[in-house]
C-alpha cells in the first residue's frame, strides 16, 4: 500500500508517481462510516451539474459542438478549466500528503507539474489553435497522407485514455470507500454513468462547465483551508514552519529536500514525463479549440498557470497546516499512532479540523466531483479520436456526415464508459501506479514529438512522423514495464532490468530521433508533397489566417 | 491555403518581423524556463545543503524562496509572453491579414 510506502520515505519517488496527476493511486483504502453529509453535497453537485448537462444538450447538435463547444468558451473559462484537469483528487491529496509527511519533497514534486505550461504557451497554443480544429491529429496531420498519423494519433490517444481513465475509476473507488463510507463498485459505476450523461447528451459544453464549476469550488475550499491554517499562526509562514519542525517526527529535514531525487537522471526523466507529456495530454490539447482564435488560446494557458501554480502554494500551506493540526490531534489517528485512511487522508482530516463536520463533507464532495470532472474529459477526447480520426477521416477519407460523426462519438461513450467501469472494478485490488505515470510517459515520447516536428520542422514527413511517434510509444510502453513500478510491484519479480524512475528521457529521445531518421532518409513522392506543404502550414500556424473561427456567443 | 496566397505573405515584410520577433522571444523563454526548472532540479541533485541553509535565526531555509520562486517565476514569465504576443503581435497578425486579404 501506498500510504506505508509514504511513510517509509525512502521510495518517495516511487510513491509521487503513484499519485500523479489524477486520482492515480491512492492504495487499498479502508472503508470508512457512512459520511451523509458528504454524500448530501456531492448530491447537489450532481443536480447542478445535470441541469447544465441539460441546457448544454440544446446547444449540442453538430460535431463541432460536441467535439469543441462550438468554439464558443472564452480564454478565462478554458483557463479554469484546464486547471481543472490538472487539479485532480490526486494531486489535491497527493501532494498535501507528500507534503505532510515529508515536508519540502512535496514542493519539488508539484513544481514538476507546473513548469510544462510556459513551454505549452510558448511554443504550442497559438499554433495548434490556428491549424487544428477538433482533436490534436488534425493539428499532426495538416501536411500528411492521412491514414498513418491519424492511425497513429488515435492509438496514443487511446492508450493514453485508457491508462489514465483506469488509474481515475480505481482512484474514485478507493475514495469512496474512504470519504463517503460506500462500497467500491458503487462508485465505480456511479463514475461511469453520471460522464455518460454528461458526454453523451452535453458534450464539451456540459464537460467544461463541470470542469469549471468543479475548478471554482476546489479553489475556494482549498483556499479556505489554506487561510484558516495561517490565520492560526497570524499569517506568519514562519511561525507555522516552526511549530510544524517542533511537531513533526522528521523535525528540520521537512524544511528542504530528502530523498526525492535520488538520481539525477531519474530526476531529468520524470520532469521530462512532466514537462513534455502536459504538452502531449489529449485531454488537454483538445481544450485549446474550445476557443475562438489563438489570442484567446493564449489567455486560456495563462489563467490555467496561474490557477494551478496558486492551487499547489495551497496545497503546500495544507500539507504543513496538517502536520501542525492533524498529526498533533488523536482524534485523527488510530490505535497504532497511524493516520486513519492513510496518510491521503490529511488534507481531508485538516478540512475537519478548520471547518468542522459540513466543511469536511463539502471537501469531500469535491474531491469526488474532480474525479468525475476529469473522467468525463477524459472519455471525450477518447471518443473525439474514435469518431473523428478513425472513423470520419481514415474510413471515410473526410466525407462523413457531421450527423454520422456525432452518432459514432456517442457510440463510442458509452462503448468507453462500460470498458471503464467493467475495468475499473477488475484492477480494484491491482497495483496501478505506473499507470498515469505512463500516460505521461506515452504522451511525452509519442504524442508531443510528433506534434512538436509536424509543426516546427520542414523536413518531418509522414513516414517519419508514424514510424517514429510509434517507436516512441512502443518504447515508453517497454521501458515502463521493465521498470520498477511494474516489473517488481506488479510481476513481484527480485529487481526491474530498467533503473529509473521514468522511461521519458530515452523513449522521447528514441521517438525524435525515429520521426529525424525516418523522415531525412525518406525520398518518396510523398515526402516531397509533405515538405513542400510547409510553407502553407507555417503561414497558416503563425497567422491564423484561414484557421476555424469560433461562434462568439 | 492555397501556395499563391502562402507565398504572398511570406514575402510580406510585417510577416517576417512577426515570425521573427515572436519565434526569438518563445525560444528564448523556453530557454529561460529549462534553465531555471533545471537549475532548480540540478541544485536539489547536487547541492541539498545550500537549500537546506537556514536564512535567519527561525527554521526557515533558503529552498522555500527559491521553490516560491520557480512557482511564481512560470506563472509571470507566461504572463509576460502573453502580453506581448496579445498586444504588438497581434497587430502585425492583423496588418498582414488585411494586406493578404
Amino acid at each position: 500500500m501506498n500510504t506505508r510506502r509514504f511513510i517509509a520515505g525512502g521510495a518517495l519517488f516511487a510513491a509521487a508517481s503513484s499519485c500523479f496527476a489524477a486520482g492515480a493511486d491512492l492504495g487499498q483504502a479502508v472503508k470508512q462510516a457512512t459520511n451523509w453529509t458528504a454524500i448530501c453535497m456531492f448530491i447537489a453537485f450532481v443536480i447542478a451539474t445535470l441541469f447544465i448537462t441539460k441546457w448544454a444538450a440544446r446547444r449540442t447538435r453538430s460535431a463541432a459542438e460536441f467535439y469543441t463547444a462550438g468554439g464558443g468558451i472564452t480564454g478565462f473559462q478554458n483557463g479554469l478549466a484546464i486547471a481543472g484537469d490538472f487539479m485532480s483528487a490526486a494531486s489535491f491529496l497527493g501532494i498535501s500528503a507528500a507534503v505532510y509527511t515529508n515536508g519540502y519533497d512535496g514542493l519539488i514534486y508539484s513544481i514538476g507539474f507546473l513548469v510544462g505550461w510556459p513551454i505549452i504557451t510558448f511554443l504550442m497554443a497559438e499554433r495548434l489553435r490556428n491549424l487544428g480544429r477538433f482533436t490534436f491529429a488534425d493539428v499532426a496531420a495538416y501536411r500528411f497522407k492521412q491514414g498513418p498519423i491519424r492511425a497513429f494519433a488515435a492509438s496514443g490517444t487511446l492508450v493514453v485514455v485508457a491508462f489514465y481513465l483506469i488509474a481515475q475509476m480505481v482512484g474514485a473507488g478507493q475514495l469512496i470507500k474512504l470519504l463517503f463510507g460506500l462500497e467500491y463498485w458503487i462508485a465505480v459505476v456511479i463514475v461511469g454513468a453520471l460522464m455518460m450523461v454528461y458526454v453523451l447528451f452535453g458534450g464539451m459544453t456540459a464537460t467544461t462547465w463541470v470542469q469549471i464549476i468543479k475548478a471554482c469550488l476546489l479553489l475556494a475550499g482549498a483556499s479556505f483551508m489554506a487561510f484558516m491554517v495561517l490565520w492560526q499562526f497570524h499569517f506568519s509562514p514562519e511561525a507555522l514552519f516552526a511549530k510544524a519542525v517542533e511537531v513533526h517526527e522528521k523535525k528540520a529535514s521537512i524544511m528542504a529536500p530528502g530523498n526525492f531525487i535520488k538520481d539525477p537522471i531519474s530526476a531529468i526523466s520524470f520532469g521530462i514525463a512532466l514537462m513534455f507529456g502536459t504538452a502531449g495530454l489529449p485531454h488537454i490539447l483538445m481544450r485549446f479549440f474550445t476557443v475562438p482564435n489563438a489570442k484567446e488560446a493564449r489567455k486560456s494557458v495563462f489563467w490555467a498557470t496561474t490557477w494551478i501554480g496558486y492551487f499547489y502554494i495551497l496545497t503546500f500551506i495544507i500539507g504543513f497546516g496538517a502536520i501542525v493540526l492533524v498529526s498533533t490531534n488523536p482524534v485523527f489517528k488510530d490505535a497504532a499512532g497511524k493516520l486513519l485512511g492513510g496518510s491521503n487522508m490529511a488534507a481531508v482530516h485538516l478540512a475537519n479540523a478548520v471547518g468542522g463536520n459540513v466543511f469536511l463533507g463539502f471537501i469531500s464532495a469535491v474531491a469526488f466531483a474532480t474525479i468525475l470532472a476529469v473522467v468525463a474529459g477524459l472519455t471525450l477526447a477518447g471518443a473525439s479520436a474514435v469518431s473523428h480520426d478513425l472513423y470520419a477521416t481514415v474510413f471515410k477519407h473526410g466525407k462523413a456526415s457531421s450527423a454520422n460523426e456525432l452518432f459514432v462519438s456517442r457510440i463510442t461513450t458509452v462503448v468507453l464508459g462500460i470498458v471503464a467501469v467493467v475495468l475499473g472494478i477488475v484492477f480494484e485490488k491491482q497495483n496501478i501506479a505506473f499507470m498515469v505515470s505512463l500516460a505521461f510517459a506515452v504522451a511525452a515520447s509519442a504524442n508531443f514529438p510528433v506534434l512538436f516536428l509536424s509543426v516546427l520542422w520542414r523536413g518531418c514527413t509522414t513516414r517519419g512522423a508514424a514510424i517514429g511517434g510509434f517507436l516512441g510509444l512502443l518504447s515508453a510502453v517497454l521501458l515502463t514495464v521493465l521498470s520498477k513500478a511494474v516489473w517488481v510491484d506488479v510481476f513481484h519479480y527480485a529487481s526491474a532490468p530498467f533503473p529509473y524512475a521514468s522511461p521519458a528521457l530515452f523513449s522521447m529521445a528514441i521517438g525524435f530521433a525515429g520521426i529525424w531518421v525516418f523522415s531525412v532518409t525518406d525520398k518518396s513522392a510523398r515526402a516531397r508533397i509533405d515538405q513542400a506543404g510547409f510553407d502553407a502550414q507555417a503561414v497558416r500556424s503563425e497567422t491564423g489566417i484561414g484557421a476555424v473561427e469560433g461562434a462568439s456567443h | 491555403m492555397d501556395v499563391k496566397l502562402a507565398d504572398k505573405i511570406r514575402s510580406n515584410a510585417a510577416y517576417r518581423e512577426l515570425v521573427r520577433k515572436r519565434s526569438r522571444l518563445g525560444w528564448t523563454l523556453t530557454a529561460l524556463v529549462l534553465v531555471v526548472y533545471y537549475g532548480y532540479v540540478l541544485l536539489i541533485a547536487f547541492n541539498k545543503e545550500m537549500l537546506a541553509a537556514k536564512i535567519g535565526a527561525g527554521v526557515t531555509t533558503w529552498g522555500m524562496p527559491i521553490g516560491l520562486f520557480v512557482i511564481v517565476f512560470t506563472v509571470v514569465i507566461t504572463g509576460f509572453y502573453v502580453r506581448r504576443a496579445n498586444s504588438a503581435y497581434d497587430e502585425l497578425t492583423d496588418q498582414i491579414k488585411r494586406e493578404a486579404a
